[in-house]
């Protein structure tokens, strides 16, 4: 089971190459490789339980494969940390949000721990983006699960990297966000990015053509 | 808006801010730790009776198991709630170095935790009728011992984080770490209160701060990256 994405001259930004994931004594996938260039955007599938999580993550460097290596440029990510970790933004299925601080300190605290400065109107315009006016100086733990996810996605219209790995971003979200995301997503794209996400939901406003998959059935003996 | 490498120092104090914004948003975090530290201690007069030349030879104990115990208590809030509501995650993957965020962490823990414990210890060292010669060995002990068990403490609990009930592990892994500490402690102070130079074990102490604060950040970032994975 592979999943040959594009054969181009460019390095690929991020390679997986022999990938195998067992968790819990099961094989999740096998011998997978996965190669995204600048401009892909790829929508893993699978029934639940099927190791799309573990997939993102193993490809964001947070869990490490049972066998096989993954690339930056091609180059292990495991020697190109830092380099890599520039240009990655992962959202897990977890906001990252702190109920302590407010929308606007969780989004500087995180924008800044990945090395971008941001002034507070920009701040401002950027939580507006996701429909937070209003909720600036809240508190995070009075803010609902719809609007923590909104919190971190905010980062998704600052950031400056390359390749995005979002984990189910379209939960709790409503219909007009999903569209307002999509676009960005073609914005992101359009400018040399790449997109690996996870959604049960389809991309409305992308045309399957554009959109490559990755499918994990793999049901292990 | 700009894109730039961050100092060490920026980072340092970028973590540092927030987990004390958090703490002093969450005061629980400060207050329980040290209310526990002085039931403990003030069980002991109660319990064992009023004697002046009891308490005060044990008085260094006491103090110092309850500084473990409320350590110890503490801890879970270093790694848990940043594991269970994903900003750990986002801290591993930012591109700054991971002995950095941790150490900012681990300094923060020690303000929270620790501090008041040095601040509130003379006072109960007065109900222990503590040895007058003993109290600058016990401050002293307390300040360079204090961040030790913090150091020390974090390893553990980045090694648990992952695991739901990781409590009753965590004590059996951090506890016998603190033994070293809580002997060359307790002696410095009886020490001190024969009017003897207790510089010895000081240096040994301040041994083990410098020595857990080189080489912990690093074991803490390489557990973490276990427990995440």
């Amino acid at each position: 089971m592979s999943a040959n994405l594009a054969a181009n001259t460019e390095p690929a930004l991020i390679s997986a190459s022999n990938l195998t994931c067992i968790r819990e004594e099961r094989l999740l996938f096998d011998q997978l490789t996965v190669e995204v260039n600048a401009g892909d955007i790829v929508q893993v599938e699978g029934p639940n339980g099927s190791g799309k999580t573990s997939l993102l993550r193993i490809l964001a460097g947070l869990s490490q494969p049972y066998e096989g290596d993954i690339f930056y440029k091609d180059q292990l990510i495991t020697q190109s940390r830092e380099e890599f970790h520039q240009n990655l933004l992962y959202l897990g299925h977890l906001p990252g949000v702190k109920g302590e601080m407010t929308a606007q300190e969780n989004l500087n605290f995180n924008l800044t721990l990945h090395g971008l400065h941001i002034n507070a109107s920009e701040i401002e315009k950027t939580l507006a983006e996701v429909n937070l006016t209003g909720f600036e100086d809240s508190l995070a733990s009075h803010l609902s699960a719809g609007q923590h996810r909104r919190i971190s996605l905010a980062r998704l219209y600052k950031s400056t990297a390359d390749i995005w790995i979002l984990d189910e971003p379209f939960t709790a979200i409503d219909k007009q966000g999903v569209q307002s995301l999509e676009q960005l997503f073609k914005a992101h794209i359009k400018q040399g990015g790449c997109i690996i996400l996870t959604t049960h939901q389809d991309l409305l406003t992308f045309s399957p053509a554009q959109v490559k998959k990755i499918t994990l059935d793999y049901m292990g003996e | 808006m700009s894109v730039a490498n961050l100092s060490y120092r920026a980072v340092f104090s970028l973590v540092l801010k927030r987990d004390l914004t958090i703490a002093m948003r969450h005061k629980d975090d400060i207050i329980n730790p040290l209310l526990f530290f002085v039931i403990v201690v003030t069980l002991f007069p109660l319990g064992i009776g009023p004697e002046s030349q009891i308490l005060s030879r044990i008085a260094p104990g006491i103090i110092w198991v309850a500084a473990l115990l409320s350590t110890l208590l503490s801890l879970d809030r270093l790694f848990k709630s940043d594991h269970s509501d994903g900003s750990l995650e986002q801290m591993l993957l930012s591109p700054q170095p991971v002995f950095i965020l941790v150490l900012a962490k681990i300094v923060a823990h020690w303000l929270i935790t620790g501090l008041p414990l040095i601040l509130i210890a003379p006072l109960l060292a007065v109900l222990l009728h503590l040895n007058e010669q003993s109290y600058s060995a016990l401050i002293l002990t307390l300040l360079l011992g204090t961040p030790v068990l913090s150091l020390l403490g974090a390893i553990g609990v980045a090694l648990t984080v992952g695991i739901k009930k990781g409590g009753v592990l965590l004590s059996l892994l951090v506890l016998p770490l603190y033994i070293p500490v809580l002997i060359f402690a307790t002696s410095a102070i009886d020490t001190a209160a024969l009017g003897l130079p207790y510089s010895g074990q000081l240096a040994i102490i301040a041994a083990l701060f410098f020595g857990s604060l080189t080489l912990a950040p690093f074991a803490v970032a390489a557990a973490l990256k276990v427990s995440t994975n």
